[in-house]
Parts: C-alpha cells; structure tokens; sequence
C-alpha cells in the first residue's frame, strides 16, 4: 500500500523493538521465550477485540459495547458449562451471542441511523445489566467450571497455547478478510468517502452492519476465551476495557475519522499496550502505572498521526510546487 | 407560460430520420421528494455514438434524473427501456451491470485507496475463492489508464495526485465498466483550460466506440461544440429536445427559463470615490505572491483567473482567514496584514471589510441556524447589551436587510437550510450588510443560483456600489467581469497577469492573460496604478 | 433605500414583508422533546406514588435528588461542548485525580478552603490540558480525551495504587451533606443555580449564540469572524472546572477517595445529555432538557431503589431509555409515510 500507511506501523513496529530491547538490557528474562509467549497470550483477547474494533472505526462508528458484550458472552458460556452443554456448542454460543448484541448495534445504525456512540453506550449498559439479570448477580467461578472449558485456550500445540493460535487465525483472517473480499475493500469506502461510496454501488449501512457484527462475533469469541483462562464469571468481567482496545486501534493508526488502517496497525498497538502491561512487573514499576501510560501512548499516538496527514494546501504558485516536489522525491 | 419556440416541435418526428434507434429511452419519469416534485414524467433519449446535452437551470431536475440512471434513486413511475427491453436499476450496481456508468460533478473517489482500487472499487476481478485479484486489477487499471492518455502509477495511493489526476482516475473508474451510456455531470467545471481539450478528444474517442454519452453542463460554448442532440428540463420537467444544428443559444435560453432573458447587466455610471483600501506586495508563502492594488468607494473591481489561479486565496487572506507572509494591506490607517493570527477575521470586519464566500454550502450559510441568527452573527456587538441577546433588535436588524434584499422566505425564524440556493445566497449578502462594511468582497456570488436570482444580485451589487461601497468580485464567468466591474484584474498562477481598465477588455484579452497565452499588447501586464 | 430595482424579473415588484415567526412559541413548545420529556417525568413521578408509599416523603425525595446532582454539574457544561461538535470523556477521570489531590493535600494537613481550590485548580488544569490537545493541536476531542481519561485516572492509580485517603476536615463535609434550608440539600440548591447559570448563558448570551453556531457549522461560524478555537477551549475550561466542583461533592458526600471513584461516570453524564434532547452530532439542544432528564434519571434510580431494584438492573432500563427515546421518533417518521400509504 502507501509508504505512509507503512512508514507509520514500521515506526510502531520500531517502537515495540525497542522497548523490548531496552527492557532486555537489564532483564534479560524478560525475552525468554516462555515470558514472551506469555506476554502474547495475555494479549491475545486484546488483539482480537482490536480487530473487530478495527473494521468498525474504519466505517466512521465506534463500537463501546465490546467489553460489555465480551462480559456477556463470556457469562452465557460459562452457564452453559455449568448446565454441561459440550464445548464446541458453547463456543458456538458465545460467537453467536456476541454477534446478535453486534447486530443488534448494526441494525440501530444502519435502519435508524442512530450515531454509533449513542447506540453502544445504550447496548454497552443494557449488556450489562443483562449479565446480572442472567446471573442474578452471582460469580461463576473456578470449581463450577468443566475441566475442558478451562482447558482448551491452555491447551499447547506446537509451543503455543490454543488462545494464542486462535488470536493469530483472527489476525491472518482478518488480513485475507480486509485485503482481498469486497467486504474488507467496502470497510475502507464507507469510512473513506460515504457519499462516493453509494456510487460505487457500496450499501454503506449494511457495510457498517456487517463491521458491528463481525465486532460482536469476536467478543463473543474473547468472551469465551476471557472467562476459561481467568476461569471465573461476574458482571464486572472486563469492565472499562472497551477504552484499551479503542486504544489499540488509535495507537495503531487506525483513524477515528474513518478509511485510513490496517490490520498490521491494529496488531501492532494491541502488541504494544500488552508488552508494557506485561513488561511493568518485570521492570519492577507498579502496574498501577499501565493506565496512565496507556493514556500517554494515545495521546502521542494521535498528535503523530495527525501530524502525518496534515497536508498543505492548494499550493498555487509555481515555485513553490516545485520545491514541495522536489522535496518529496 | 411563455409559448415554447419552435424548435421543440421538432423532437421526436425529426431524430428518426437519421440513424439508430437510441441505447436507452426514459419516458413519463417521476420522482417525488417531501414538499418537492423533482421530477415530473420527464422523457429522454441516448443514441449511440453520439452526445446528448442536457440543459437546465439549477433546480431542473438534472441531478436526480443521473441518480435515477445511475440506480441511486428509484423513480416513482415512468418506463427506462434499454434497446427497447424495459429495466429497472434496483442499486447503483445494477446500473452498472446494465452498462451505465457516470463521471460525477464532485469526484466520487477515495483519497486513501490507490488508483487502481479507485478504478475497480465495487467490480474488481476475482481471482480463485472470490478474493479480489489485486495483480490483475493493477494491470487492467494500466490498460484503461494508457488508453485514455494518462500516465498515472495504478498503484499510487489517490491522495498524493492533483486534482486533474484524480478526474483522469474518474474517467478512467467509468471506463472500467464496459458501458454503453456514459453521462457525464459537468465534468469540465474543475478543470483547466488544457484539460478541458484533452477531455473534449476523449469525448470524440467515445463518440468513435459507439457509446451514448449525457452531457450535462452549463456551459453553452461547450455545449456547442461538442454535442449532437440537446435536451431541455425545466421544474422537473421535459421542456424539448432536438439537435443541436436547429436550434441557437437563446432558444436554449429561453427554453430554461420559459421567458426571454435579455444577458443585459445593470446600467451604471461609475463614479470612484476615494481610496478605501491599498494593497501592497502582499505574498502568501505557497498561494499568492506580489500582489498590489487600489481599491475606491462606488468601484466594482473585478477579479477574473482560471480555477486556482489564487483569487479566492488572495481574498480570504485579505479577510484574514489566512495570513500573508510579506506586504500590506491598507485600509484606512490601519494595516490589516501586521495583525496577529488571533481575531483577524473579527479586526476586518471591524475595519469594514467582509467577505462572501464562494462555497455557500460550507463557509457562509449556517445550516441549522434560523435566518435571523444567521444575518445577526456578526453584528451581535450591535443587538446585544454586555454580552446578553436581544431578541426584539435581532428580527429588526435582520428585517431590514432581508426585505431590502427581496428575501422569499416563510418567516424569519425559518432555518436558513430550507432556502434555495439564491435565497441563502442573500442572506449571507444581508449578514455582511448589517455589519455596515466599507468594502465587500464577493465570491463567485452567481456561482449555483437561477437566473432570476442572478439578475437580482447584479442590480444589487451595482446599487451598492452607487451608495458608495466598494465592491470586489471575483469571477470567472466573462460576461459577468465585462458587465459588471469597472476595472479588472487577471490573475494567473498566484499573480497579477493583467490590469484592464472597462475600455480594455474583451473575452480575448480576459482568456489570453489567464491563460498566459503570449501576449498581445493589451494584455500585458500594465503597471498603470499610480503610486501610493 | 430602494427597494424595487432588487426584485427579481419572474415574481411581482413589491418588497415581501417577512414575519418573525411562523408559529407561536408555545405551539412550539409543546412538540418540543423538552415537553415529552417533562411527560416522561410526571409520569414516572406518578407511578413511583403508586408503588412505594414512602415515596412522597419531602426527606427521602431529598434523599433522591443526590442520584443526579452530581452529575448534571458535568451535564450542563458537556452539553455545550456537545453543541459546539465536540465531546469530553475524561470528565470522570478529572473527578478521580481532583479527589486524589484534594486527599493528598487534605493528609498533609491541609483546611478546607484550600482544598476547594486545589479541586477547582485541578479541574481547571485538567480542562486546560484538553482544550490546549484540542484547540491548540487541532487533535479530535473523542481520541484526546479518550487518552486524557486514562492519563489523569492514571495518575490517580499511580499515587492511591490500591489505598484510599478517608481523613478530610469535618468541614469538608457541608459540600455533599450539608442542607441549606430544610431539605434542600447544599447540592441540590447548587445544582438549581448552575441550571440557571448555564440556562442564561446558552440561551441568552453572544457566547451561547456562537456556540451553537459552531456546532451547525464551524467553518461558517469562523467565517462569520467567531474565534471558534476560543469558545471551545473555554468550553473545556468550563468542563474541568465543573468536574472539579462535582469531585469536591463527591468527595464531600463519599468522605473518601479510591482510584476507582466515579468510575464509569462519563458515560453517565453523556448518557443525561444525549437524553436531554442534545444532539450528538451538534448543533441543538437546551439546559432545559439536561435538567429534564437529569430528573427523570434520578426518579428512575430513585423509584428502583424503593422497590429493591439493583441498581445494576435499572441500567438495562437507562439504556433503553437512551437508545429508545431516540429511536422511536426515527421508527414512528418511517413507519407513518407506509401507515398512510396502506390507509389511502
């Protein structure tokens, strides 16, 4: 693609080396390979909300409902175990429960074009909500738990637990997905120039529809992930984490204003928020830091990225131009 | 009404004598909106190879009638028939399917995807799988790129062309399609004068393939030149069509607006007063640069140039929407170019100079804000008593103003919105009115406005020059410059190209030193102004 | 002043005279969102009397009205920022790093009065931040204060990690629990004045007319001479200071502070303006409304809670009320055009 797009995760990408390089310097245990494998499991159900994330703001929306709809998932899954409902069946389940709440947001913004932050603030409390309701309040934890349920992301294969092979089959996915189907092409349409889009024969609603269910399918599937590895359900499960993986995304130079990403980028500023997360304890830095360290990153990340693609303006006189040109080759 | 010329009679019984029976036929075609009937059983014909020119004022209905071909509207009755067999385009990729394809007024384009994408965005080849094969796609995009003359990389993203790029690019995406039926929706109206001939050839290639191409455009010259057959809508609907041998340019005219209209600009005796404004040397680092001029009380200066020769720039720097980086600009005491960035625009207006933008739509009406509120912004120093509104001297003020411009409006409290183009267009005039302004600075102030309305601000702008305020205009319509300015300045690539009194200017003079054609004597640049 | 040489050729000579208004303003009133929002409150009001007895009781009305004031402090600045086009989610982080300052100074001794200031200072301060990323950087507000949020609550984390400060002076505590004349709490008499205080300068004011000339148009509206960076950089002042009064209630009523104070709360307050009739995407709505539904809000709440309701499962109810109230009369415009077509 463009030698921006690229010069922007190459930077990200530069970053992510060099903290951990740095990091390496004087904890070396820090980059053996069990710590790094565990780093990218631990980052895992935040790549693959990022990803949903991802397609979502490319179309203009934003979906707040993911942490929420992950909880939900995650909840129904886990009383489905108690209820010994086989693994595949729950897994199913929870995808498809996750992209119903998707759905549901897609349909509010497509048929009544309700602005997306409205509709997934509304979804985000009533998902909520709905877990208590489902619950009545009560955790699931460890002991009610089937053994399969919990085992099966923990499971390793050929050096990686299961949870990390499944967020790496949603990354390649999601590359074939963004890069090579008309779908992926629409996401970049709707969120790049809504108006051309309707020319182009592109259903801009139904494109937006789609990228809030695709969301709501992945967070169902974090959701099942995300309970089986902490081996415990509440209401509370993930609460706040929407504003992590909306993080990933800025981070990774996904713009807010639409039509401009890439999958690598969302990858990328998962990876980063996960290796500081992971890297604070090693360091010896309390985690209480993370946040704001987080919130650091965003804000730097947006004043580079915009910074990128503040262009000049019509640039008239000739001499001008030329030098601009010149400069630019 | 006004009985239609002869020319319309001859619609249907005469266009069978020649050739073809035509690729696409629409008949009795409606389209409704809210409180507008857009369209109202409309006909049109498009024979293959061959230009059909579709003319209307603003408002006729062209737009809606390229959206229903293009499947983006569904009208509500009326028959399309392709080669005879009845069709429907359900979406906008049914259109296509059926070959229809249009090149838009705005460009319909991505700026983040490249120019092969761009191109086949909605119809790329499928490799195995159904995944879009972007090899393929890159190749076929060189193909259509070198057939239509544009040396264009199909793999550069869109963002980093210029504008006559990005309409190659369009050109080129309508192409992709193997079409039948090209319309093209005033393609000229961004393009510079070489590439409204490079455009003109490959309208004739179109012509050579045997596709039926919709003209649509306000420009009579060019309709003239390039087009066989001529259809007229006027309010939604059908007014006549013909070919373009039978019938003259005020048929035409006359047909659009169902009256007579003489091109006849307001009778003036010019009658300069005083120096109000003095610019000096006044440069912008990418925009404008060297520019000097005088500006008197009861003067129309007009300001004419090509499309991005630095008119509109120079004019929002004399506003203080941008800052000069060398050079004065002198009104009064006052030198309006050594103000801070901060409140700038606040100190022209202070000063007395306004400005009337050129894009309505975005930079001067307020969508969503009544007509009151909208005439009043920049006066509220005025209507309000420290910091608080008054409502009572808002209407008043904004009355005054809009019944002197001949608003039509429901009431004062409708949202500015609802108006037409013209109207809102007098009420931004009215909003800087009100401030009182010495100078006032318009914008292509007849750019997207009816006729009617046209003819109304020219008697106005001429009034206001009377009362003794200072006009500049900028234009780019000739007739406009020569009826209206009583001196003019031509400006090319960001400079001053020439400086022609009333006596010296003719259409030739006007495009030659816009141009930068080499010069005859009268267009070279004069250094007539008198120094300060 | 001439008036017949401007008309134009097509329609008749003389000069239109224009009315100001078509309709009356209480005709418009009564269409108004800010009216079936008052509907929505009596008859909320109502149906709480039916179903708990101890409803109507002037103290635990009181009691009620502390589910909102708070956060309508943050609501009536918010809802300006939302109709100039812009947004601020930190609001509730900015309440967290103002509570943890205020606890830090209040643990070294500090009194009363400049723990006040150092609340005010703070919010002020964290507002400042935003508008300076905003206006000064040109960044979209939604991304900055998505950061800012992390940023300030961050701080919070860094300094509390999983302490609390609990020690403030005794006169701390007039701010969320005190009552200025009988029931009427120091809040609520607070929060009646700040509505009025933003009412007038919303409605009846150059600034508050700018404002929402920004939000219908912000090129139009700098156009037309207005310093659109200014008005929204006082905005998010206006924002930060008013999160700042809301911490030292809070922190006042709470008589304590954890990192995780108010968590969530920016939500909260989007979800009361929004509620309010103030359109997300700028450009409308009134104080009027904010206060409405800030009513309404604390009805709700209020009338759950008599009833035992947790208060987890009466956000299912906020919820729907957010997404409904707006979705509805978007359902009803598109189904009465088929409606009317299956009748005629």
């Amino acid at each position: 693609m463009s030698r921006h797009l690229k010069s922007r995760e190459a930077l990200l990408l530069l970053a992510i080396v060099v903290m951990t390089g740095a990091i390496a310097l004087r904890f070396p245990a820090f980059i053996a390979p069990l710590n790094l494998i565990g780093t990218f499991t631990d980052t895992s159900p935040l790549i693959i909300l990022a990803l949903g994330e991802m397609v979502v703001i490319l179309c203009r929306c934003i979906d707040l409902s993911v942490a929420a709809n992950l909880a939900l998932a995650g909840m129904i899954a886990a009383m489905l175990d108690v209820a010994g409902v086989p693994l595949p069946l729950i897994i199913l389940a929870a995808v498809a429960a996750g992209a119903l709440v998707g759905a549901i947001n897609g349909v509010l913004v497509w048929k009544l074009d309700i602005p997306p932050i409205v509709v997934t603030l509304g979804t985000m409390t009533i998902a909520r909500g709905m877990i208590f309701v489902l619950s009545g309040g009560k955790w699931i934890n460890d002991q009610a738990l089937s053994g399969a349920f919990k085992g099966f992301p923990r499971a390793v294969v050929l050096g990686l637990p299961v949870l990390a092979w499944i967020a790496i089959a949603v990354v390649l996915v999601f590359v074939v997905l963004i890069r090579a189907t008309p779908l992926g092409r629409a996401f970049f349409a709707v969120g790049g120039n809504p108006n051309a889009a309707v020319y182009t024969g592109i259903d801009v609603g139904r494109t937006q529809f789609w990228a809030f269910t695709l969301s709501g399918a992945l967070a169902g599937l974090a959701g099942y992930l995300w309970i089986s590895r902490y081996a415990v359900a509440y209401v509370d499960i993930a609460n706040g984490f929407e504003l992590d993986v909306v993080a990933a995304c800025v981070i990774g130079g996904i713009s807010i204003a639409g039509g401009a990403g890439s999958v690598a980028g969302a990858f990328l500023g998962a990876l980063f928020l996960g290796i500081t997360k992971n890297a604070l304890p090693v360091i010896g830095v309390s985690p209480f830091w993370q946040m704001a360290i987080s919130g650091a990153a965003i804000l730097a990340a947006v004043a580079i990225n915009a910074r990128e693609s503040r262009r000049p303006g019509r640039i008239i006189l000739k001499s001008v131009e030329q030098t601009a040109l010149e400069a630019r080759t | 009404m006004t009985a239609l010329p002869p020319a319309t009679s001859l619609s249907h019984a005469e266009t069978d004598a020649a050739n073809a029976p035509p690729v696409l036929a629409l008949d009795g075609i409606g389209k409704s909106f809210p409180g507008v009937r857009a369209l109202d059983g409309v006909a049109l014909e498009l024979y293959p190879g061959e230009v059909t020119a579709l003319v209307g004022e603003n408002g006729a209905g062209k737009s809606t009638i390229v959206k229903i071909l293009t499947g983006i509207y569904q009208p509500d009755g009326g028959t399309i028939r392709l080669d005879g067999q009845e069709v429907r385009f359900p979406s906008a990729a049914d259109a296509a399917r059926a070959g229809v394809t249009a090149i838009h007024q705005e460009t319909v384009l991505f700026d983040e995807l490249t120019v092969a994408e761009n191109i086949f965005l909605g119809h790329a080849p499928r490799g195995p799988l159904g995944l879009i094969d972007w090899r393929k796609m890159r190749q076929e995009a060189g193909a259509i790129l070198t057939r239509i003359g544009a040396s264009l990389d199909p793999g550069a993203k869109l963002s980093d062309l210029g504008i006559a790029s990005k309409h190659l690019v369009a050109i080129a995406r309508a192409l992709s399609i193997d079409a039948r039926v090209v319309i093209m929706d005033e393609p000229t109206a961004a393009l510079s004068h070489k590439e409204i001939h490079e455009l003109y050839a490959l309208v004739d290639r179109l012509k050579a393939e045997g596709k039926a191409i919709l003209f649509i455009s306000h420009k009579f010259d060019e309709i003239f030149r390039i087009a066989d057959r001529w259809t007229v809508f006027r309010d939604g609907r059908h007014v006549g069509s013909g070919r373009m041998r039978d019938v003259t340019e005020a048929q035409l005219v006359q047909m659009m607006v169902g009256r007579a209209v003489d091109q006849i600009f307001p009778e003036r005796t010019p009658a300069p007063g005083p120096r109000v404004m003095q610019v000096e040397g006044l440069s912008h680092p990418t925009e404008f640069d060297d520019v000097t001029f005088d500006l008197h009380e009861g003067e129309i200066l007009g300001f004419y140039g090509l499309v991005g020769a630095g008119r509109s720039e120079l004019m929002q720097c004399l506003f203080g929407i941008s800052r000069p980086s060398a050079g004065a600009c002198r009104i009064g005491e006052v030198d309006l170019a050594a103000r801070g960035a901060a409140g700038a625009i606040g100190q022209a207006i202070g000063q007395g100079i306004v400005y009337v933008p050129e894009d309505r739509g975005k930079q001067g009406a307020i969508k969503g804000l009544p007509i009151f509120q909208n005439v009043t912004l920049p006066s509220l120093g005025r209507t309000s008593r420290s910091g608080f509104l008054r409502l009572a001297e808002e209407f008043a003020l904004a009355r005054t103003y809009c019944e002197r411009l001949d608003l039509r409006a429901a009431s004062l409290d409708q949202d500015i919105a609802n108006l037409s183009g013209g109207n809102q267009q007098k009420v931004v005039i009215a909003k800087w009115l009100a401030t009182k302004p010495r100078v006032i600075i318009l914008d292509e102030p007849t750019k997207g406005i009816d006729i009617g309305s046209k003819a109304a601000v020219h008697a106005f702008m001429a009034e206001l020059a009377a009362e003794g305020l200072a006009v500049i205009m900028v234009s780019s319509e000739i007739p406009e410059i020569m009826g209206m300015s009583d001196r003019a300045i031509v400006m090319r690539e960001g400079r001053i190209a020439a400086r022609l009194d009333r006596a010296e200017m003719s259409p030739e003079v006007l495009v030659r030193a816009a141009a930068g054609i080499a010069a005859d004597a009268k267009a070279a640049p004069l250094a007539t102004e008198e120094p300060a | 002043m001439s008036d017949a040489t401007l008309s134009s050729p097509s329609t008749t000579a003389t000069p239109r005279n224009i009315p100001d208004r078509l309709h009356r303003r209480g005709a418009r009133a009564l269409k108004s969102w800010e009216f079936l929002l008052a509907l929505v409150a009596v008859a909320i009001f109502v149906i709480n009397c039916f179903a708990s007895p101890y409803f109507l009781d002037p103290w635990n009305l009181s009691d009620a009205t502390f589910n909102f004031t708070e956060l309508g402090f943050i609501a009536f600045p918010m809802a300006m920022l939302i109709i100039a086009g812009e947004i601020d989610l930190s609001v509730a982080s900015i309440i967290a790093i103002t509570s943890t300052l205020m606890g830090a100074a209040a643990a070294a001794g500090a009194g009363v009065g400049l723990l006040v200031a150092i609340g005010l200072g703070t919010g002020l301060i964290c507002g400042a931040f935003n508008a300076l990323m905003v206006t000064g950087f040109g960044l979209p507000s939604i991304v900055v204060t998505i950061g800012t949020m992390s940023l300030y609550r961050g701080f919070s984390y860094i300094i509390l990690g999983s302490n609390a400060y609990t020690d403030y002076p005794a006169g701390l505590a007039y701010f969320g629990q005190g009552y200025v004349f009988w029931v009427f709490s120091f809040e609520l008499v607070l929060f009646v004045a700040l509505a009025i205080a933003f009412a007038i300068l919303l409605h009846a004011t150059r600034f508050g007319r700018a404002v929402y000339a920004i939000g219908n148009n912000p090129v139009g509206a700098r156009f037309s001479g207005i310093r659109t960076g200014r008005i929204k950089a006082i905005l998010f002042l206006l924002t930060g200071l008013l999160s700042g009064v809301a911490a030292i209630c809070l922190t006042s009523r709470l008589g304590s502070t954890r990192p995780s104070i108010a968590f969530g709360w920016e939500l909260q307050v989007v979800t009361m303006t929004v509620l309010g009739g103030v359109s997300i995407l700028g450009g409308s709505g009134s104080i009027l409304g904010v206060v409405l539904a800030a009513l309404v809000i604390g009805l709700v709440t209020f009338g759950f809670g008599l009833l035992n309701v947790p208060g987890i499962v009466m956000s299912i109810f906020i919820g729907l009320l957010l997404i409904g109230v707006i979705a509805l009369p978007r359902l009803y415009a598109r189904l009465k055009p088929r409606v009317a077509a299956r009748r005629g």
